[in-house]
């Protein structure tokens, strides 16, 4: 132990706070979550812990909870720790609307969150939220879809695609390798439902899906429909893998199929 | 003087407000709406304290919201009923207390019954199948008694209505601009148009 994190408020000399790191640590160690835009559109996807035998996943709470009833969020981290920042969210949100006369906006709530975030990491006797989290929503009045993080530093940032928690990397990468601008609702999903895929062996059953649009109420996927999604780009994975195979057969002499490239070294 | 009314009847509940807003004897307003919707099922009809009444009808209405986001369900009309009481009997115990008068109207999301309840600005609560706040209750309460009962259909219930807005016209000794009036059934709360100009013929 170094020394320098024993008290929340305390720099290491070289600029570090360990405790919020430790937060961030947090967050990797919890499942991934997944919030992508479309062209009128924004999904969040989750994956789900699988459940016990013995435990009643009807009533189990999601990670994607409703802020209010244009905002939805999701989160990746510690679950107590969600429970309370949510809370605090929902709070604001119908403050906000009783002091102005409007719903918040997406920007603002996240403002708001990032900033409750940051507060915890400068007061005494507290410690940060371990959770990282991806807001998503429309504005009032306003069709464009809005997706932003936030981290338990109190940073909040917007994205077309991002991921959060376990193996968010390889997600991330993902999502930049396939995101187009102007998706379709169809689009959408399938991207954030396949790029949920890297990460999520036990398929359709651990994922859940969250589909915003302006002006309408959150639509929780309902679970057929995950599962035919998931089957079809499995399909279509099987399709992709055996047509490489049949046109690598001439030219590849290897016997175990490699990536391109490694096999010659 | 202003008018608020409440009629159940088999899937329905009708509340009616009066739409003008008075300021001793001058009318400031006359296209006033003094309901609000706490949620997709329960109505608020409120009178009283100028300022007073927005104001603790908006503090209602956004409590109402937040209980429904944080725990994912809607609250009945029952307990909404009896949280306002809650509310009202707690300001009524401070230094400003509030001086609302209220009706709650709403269908049970369950069991879709429909329930009226009458709330005073001394947190009095009484469920009731018909309800009056204010002078109107002097005009309206005997031919309600008279005419009312629990099964009567949507038409019959603003056939009542009608019987009860021309008994003000006839004798409140003022103008009240006529009445707001709003339906809250199975499919949610919505406005009915409502004749206010005709006249009532002498009884």
């Amino acid at each position: 132990m170094s020394g320098y994190d024993r008290a929340l408020s305390v720099f290491s000399p070289d600029g570090h706070v360990f405790q919020v790191e430790y937060a961030m640590e947090a967050v990797k160690r919890g499942t991934c979550a997944v919030g992508v835009k479309g062209k009128d559109i924004v999904v969040l996807g989750c994956e789900k812990r699988s459940a016990l035998k013995l435990q009643d996943t009807r009533i189990t709470p999601s990670k994607i909870a409703l802020v209010d009833d244009h905002v939805c969020l999701a989160f990746a981290g510690l679950n107590a720790d969600a429970r309370i920042l949510i809370d605090k969210a929902r709070l604001e949100a119908q403050s906000h609307r009783l002091t102005v006369e409007d719903p918040v906006t997406i920007e603002y709530i996240t403002k708001y969150i990032a900033s409750v975030q940051q507060r915890y990491t400068q007061s005494g006797g507290v410690r940060p939220f371990g959770i990282s989290t991806l807001i998503v929503g429309f504005d009032q009045n306003d069709g464009t879809p809005r997706l932003y993080q936030t981290e338990p530093s109190g940073i909040y940032s917007a994205w077309k695609a991002n991921a959060i928690g376990r193996s968010s990397k390889t997600v991330r990468e993902f999502l930049e390798r396939n995101h187009q601008d102007e998706m379709d609702r169809e689009q959408t999903i399938q991207l954030t439902i396949k790029s949920l895929l890297e990460v999520v062996q036990t398929g359709a059953k651990n994922i859940e899906v969250a589909i915003m649009a302006p002006g309408k109420r959150v639509e929780m996927l309902p679970d057929d429909q995950i599962e035919s999604y998931v089957k079809s780009i499995e399909t279509e994975k099987q399709e992709e893998a055996a047509k490489k195979k049949t046109s690598r057969g001439g030219t590849t002499t290897a016997a175990i199929l490699t990536r391109g490239g490694e096999s010659a070294e | 003087m202003e008018v608020l009314l409440g009629i159940t009847g088999k899937d329905f509940v009708i509340m009616a407000a009066s739409k003008a807003i008075m300021r001793g004897p001058t009318i400031i307003k006359a296209e006033d709406d003094k309901t609000r919707q706490l949620n997709p099922h329960t109505l608020m009809a409120f009178s009283g304290e100028a300022g007073d009444t927005v104001q603790f009808a908006e503090f209602i209405q956004a409590n109402i919201k937040l209980y429904s986001m944080r725990n994912d369900t809607e609250l009945s009309p029952a307990a909404v009923s009896n949280f306002v009481r809650g509310e009202l009997a707690r300001s009524l115990r401070s230094r400003s207390p509030y001086t609302v008068n209220l009706l709650l109207g709403g269908l049970d999301p369950v069991t879709e019954e429909p329930s009226l309840y009458w709330v005073d600005y001394l947190a009095s609560l009484a469920p009731v199948p018909y309800a009056a706040h204010g002078y109107a209750q002097y005009y309206c309460l005997s031919l309600l008694d008279k005419h009312h009962n629990p099964n009567i259909s949507f038409e019959e219930g603003m056939k009542l209505l009608e019987m009860c807005t021309d008994e003000l016209k006839r004798r409140l000794p003022i103008d009240y601009k006529g009445v707001l009036v709003k339906v809250v059934t199975k499919d949610g709360v919505r406005e009915v148009p409502f004749d206010n100009d005709r006249v009532a013929r002498s009884a």
